[in-house]
């Protein structure tokens, strides 16, 4: 009994961290819409900043005062990355803001590598509060009762701020809407600077007062941010009581979920974020979004064919595609069969999110049940490569119909984060279901067959099955069920008043998307000849959404370039240097910053702006 | 000349949606722009607070030049704006609401307290803490009116204020819109409702199509039957 209350108290002191973490998180969302992919890398800096000022500061003063410092200075850095970055994106669509903070967040982590090397650092602990307390005759570190009145006490303080200075009024104001704040002469710019630093500085303050707690290390954002994520959907995007009460479900949850479920204690989180939004699909005290109101005037341009063009230079492409093994070497081979595997992963993400409407934040999951069905067909019933191809697929798309049905209960960022549920209830299924799929070590001996086991063989074969693939997405994208898709995603009032039952409609693409990044996963198994738990992990999924952005969401071909520069890109400066995050960070955000449409909707723009005739409606789809 | 607009042209995406709109208001000037539904009139006041991205034309208030300025920085000139869907923010009091729209007294503008505007709307005292999603539309229409009174404008553009209320509150509202040129301030609203109009207005605009039909004095367009048929008639 001693023993559960004191871990019930342990639950309540990681809550207050997570509730700074997530409350920063909500706020930033809930008015300048951005999803902040870099509050976990802000909070790792927070952890940093306040390890640096708290060894050089000393006394009590130095040590209290080197945590708020550091939150401070980090919340500067965040108002600046607001007014130089984000402020030029906030016109693009909205998950591009996303693709910016992920590229910021690459950046920071080899950073603080750079800055504080890569070892881990022990903080100083906290002066007055070394000691421990007697609870029920067992020693509670004084630290952590100081956490838990911590999390309260912010949380007055905000809705004292939200409640009572205008400030706070305009905030919430703009939180509902945002273009009417702007109407009545507020500044919307500089409320969200301030927006902004205040979510930093509340994620800052997170991972400085942790140092006492934890060794500080250079993975801390990539832990947090998922967990983060989790809060702020289940508490209510936008809401920070409901990040409040969610931060006490996960800590209690994490406290106690150890000692209850110990097997499936990583996934438990999940579990319960599925459960409460099937229940509730806008979170604990969250709202249902109201539909965005854009600015008056924007048009988006919807997806066309390609004109002659853009025909052209698709077949140049394949043809060059086509003679590639004559110049090039097996490396250069493998490399290429690898960019084409993920340019159709990232095409049917493009169908799931561009055309559906649906984001999704765990589409490594098809990946990897693509993987693993032909693996583990491998392994138990030595099934060989033809039947492999036509079978495993199936793994994915069971998957997709299972969770899509959930899914497209749901809709925006919550539909977003249920997707990443599921692909992490099936990531801990895959690695801890040690005696089927091998747990961490994976199940290897997935090989071709001989016929296809040569870097040229298994090439063209790769080719031949992903530009198919892709043809049949383009078709599906101009075909009559391509066009009810889209109208779901544009309009749901005005599909449901014409008939088309939206939740069937959407669960069809659904499945169709994932799919076909099941048949992605097949090609990737059987060209590694393994398969791991990190081929259905968050960075896959990741890695489709930096690709179908990069590429550019209002085109077809938008992610097959995206996937091609992306992947080539990285596998590249992996080879080149050690440096390989910042570069490629930098570059993430250099392109968002030049090419707010995508790399592809930035070439469609100028072609047609030079020929407006071009690839308009009315021409026939191929 | 408060307001001065003139060649309005105005684009969404690819759709010509104003042609060569033109209107002023001098001070303490009630002006109606009428037509139907469709005719450009919401257009017009969104292109004129910068709210339509894709727009071109002389928009000049109190002599600067706002056309290329921010939509806060026009409101800050002293221009409020009154959208058609109120936009009301339902999770903020009525306290709140007017909070959000107060600016720092104005030179030549008429200044409003939290007081004065609970005198104009007598309702709205009697509900302060009420939630906006708690009201009826009627004081819904009274509170975002309120609202951007509380910027102290010395013209105010009021998109259709009576659209959708009971004939009580029509009275009401164009109770108020009297009151406010009292004050000296200037108004231009939007209307398909040629009888309110008529009641507080000294001039009008009539557009259809996104062009002006016509513009002269309410005198002028009841002696003008067949205009009146030909674009305000249902």
């Amino acid at each position: 009994m001693d023993f559960l209350f004191i871990q019930f108290l342990n639950g309540l002191a990681s809550a207050s961290s997570l509730f700074l973490v997530a409350s920063g998180l909500s706020i930033i969302f809930g008015v300048t819409r951005i999803t902040n992919f870099a509050h976990g890398a802000f909070y790792m800096l927070g952890a940093y900043m306040a390890y640096t000022l708290t060894e050089h500061w000393s006394g009590a003063l130095g040590f209290w005062g080197g945590l708020l410092a550091a939150a401070v200075a980090v919340a500067i850095i965040g108002a600046l990355l607001e007014i130089i970055l984000l402020r030029r994106i906030y016109q693009a669509p909205e998950l591009f803001q996303l693709l910016a903070t992920f590229g910021v967040t690459l950046v920071i982590e080899d950073l603080v590598i750079q800055i504080w090397g890569a070892e881990d650092l022990l903080g100083r602990r906290a002066p007055g509060l070394k000691g421990s307390v007697d609870i029920f005759g067992q020693a509670f570190p004084t630290y952590e009762l100081m956490l838990i009145v911590l999390g309260p006490a912010v949380l007055g303080l905000l809705w004292l701020l939200f409640h009572k200075t205008r400030w706070g009024v305009l905030v919430r104001a703009a939180t509902q809407d945002r273009m009417m704040v702007a109407a009545l002469g507020v500044n919307q710019a500089r409320l969200f600077t301030g927006v902004f630093a205040l979510g930093i500085f509340l994620g800052a303050l997170g991972g400085a007062v942790q140092i006492p707690r934890e060794a500080v290390h250079n993975a801390m954002d990539l832990q947090i941010i998922v967990e983060a994520f989790v809060i702020v959907v289940i508490g209510g995007m936008g809401s920070v009581l409901g990040a409040f009460l969610a931060s006490v479900l996960i800590g209690e949850l994490n406290a106690f979920g150890i000692l209850l479920f110990p097997k499936i204690s990583i996934v438990l989180m999940f579990l319960v974020m599925a459960v409460i939004l099937v229940i509730r699909p806008w979170g604990l005290l969250g709202r249902p979004e109201s539909h965005a109101r854009s600015a008056l005037g924007t048009a988006e341009r919807p997806i066309r064919p390609l004109g002659r063009g853009g025909r052209n230079a698709v077949l140049a492409v394949l043809l060059v595609l086509l003679i590639l093994p004559v110049f090039g070497g097996s490396y250069l081979l493998n490399v290429a069969t690898e960019v084409l595997i993920f340019a159709l992963f990232a095409a049917s993400l493009h169908l799931m999110m561009g055309i559906g409407g649906m984001v999704s934040f765990g589409h490594a999951a098809y990946f990897g049940l693509g993987a693993y069905g032909v693996a583990l067909l491998v392994k138990f019933l030595e099934i060989p490569m033809a039947g492999g191809l036509v079978l495993a697929p199936l793994l994915a798309f069971t998957g997709a119909v299972l969770f899509g049905w959930f899914c497209v209960r749901l809709t925006g960022v919550y539909l977003a984060m249920l997707t990443l549920a599921f692909a992490q209830i099936a990531w801990s299924i895959v690695f801890q279901w040690d005696a089927v799929t091998g747990g961490d070590n994976g199940l290897l001996g997935v090989w071709p067959a001989p016929w296809a086991s040569t870097p040229e063989a298994f090439y063209y074969l790769t080719l031949a099955i992903c530009a198919v693939g892709v043809m049949m997405i383009r078709r599906i994208v101009f075909s009559p069920f391509g066009y009810t898709l889209r109208s779901c995603r544009d309009s749901v009032l005005r599909a449901d008043a014409i008939g088309i039952d939206r939740q069937r409609i959407q669960w069809l693409g659904f499945i169709l998307a994932g799919t076909f990044a099941g048949i992605g996963g097949v090609l990737f198994a059987y060209l590694k000849g393994s398969v791991f738990p990190d081929n259905i992990s968050i960075p896959i999924s990741v890695d489709g959404l930096v690709m179908v952005l990069l590429g550019g969401i209002q085109t077809v071909a938008g992610p097959v370039v995206g996937a091609g520069i992306y992947k080539a890109l990285s596998i590249f400066i992996i080879s080149e240097t050690e440096f390989w995050k910042l570069i490629l960070g930098t570059l993430i955000v250099i392109l968002v910053v030049a090419f707010p449409q995508g790399v592809v909707g930035f070439a469609v723009d100028l072609f047609r702006r030079r020929d407006p005739d071009d690839g308009e409606a009315g021409e026939a789809p191929a | 000349m408060m307001l001065e607009v003139h060649g309005l042209e105005s684009f969404y995406g690819r759709a010509h949606i104003l042609s060569g709109v033109h209107l002023t208001a001098a001070k303490g000037e009630v002006v109606a722009l009428l037509g139907r539904n469709g005719a450009g009139k919401t257009t017009t006041f969104a292109s004129i607070v910068g709210l339509v991205p894709r727009c071109t034309g002389t928009r000049v208030f109190g002599g600067t030049d706002i056309s290329g300025l921010a939509t806060h920085e026009i409101v800050r000139l002293g221009l409020g704006y009154v959208p058609e869907d109120r936009r009301i923010f339902t999770d903020l009091t009525v306290e709140e609401n007017l909070l959000v729209g107060q600016q720092p007294p104005r030179e030549g503008a008429p200044t409003w307290t939290t007081e004065d505007l609970f005198d104009l709307f007598p309702n709205l005292a009697e509900m302060r803490g009420r939630l906006g999603g708690h009201m009826s539309g009627g004081e819904q229409q009274m509170l975002t009116i309120s609202r951007t009174l509380m910027g102290n404008p010395s013209l105010v553009l009021l998109d259709e204020p009576s659209e959708g209320l009971a004939p009580k509150i029509v009275e009401q509202m164009a109770h108020a819109i009297i009151e406010m040129k009292k004050h000296g301030l200037s108004v231009v609203i939007s209307e398909q409702n040629l009888h309110f109009a008529r009641l507080i207005s000294d001039r009008a605009y009539i557009i259809e199509k996104g062009r002006i039909r016509f513009d002269g004095t309410m005198a002028e367009l009841d002696a003008q039957e067949e205009i009146r048929d030909a674009y305000l008639a249902v």
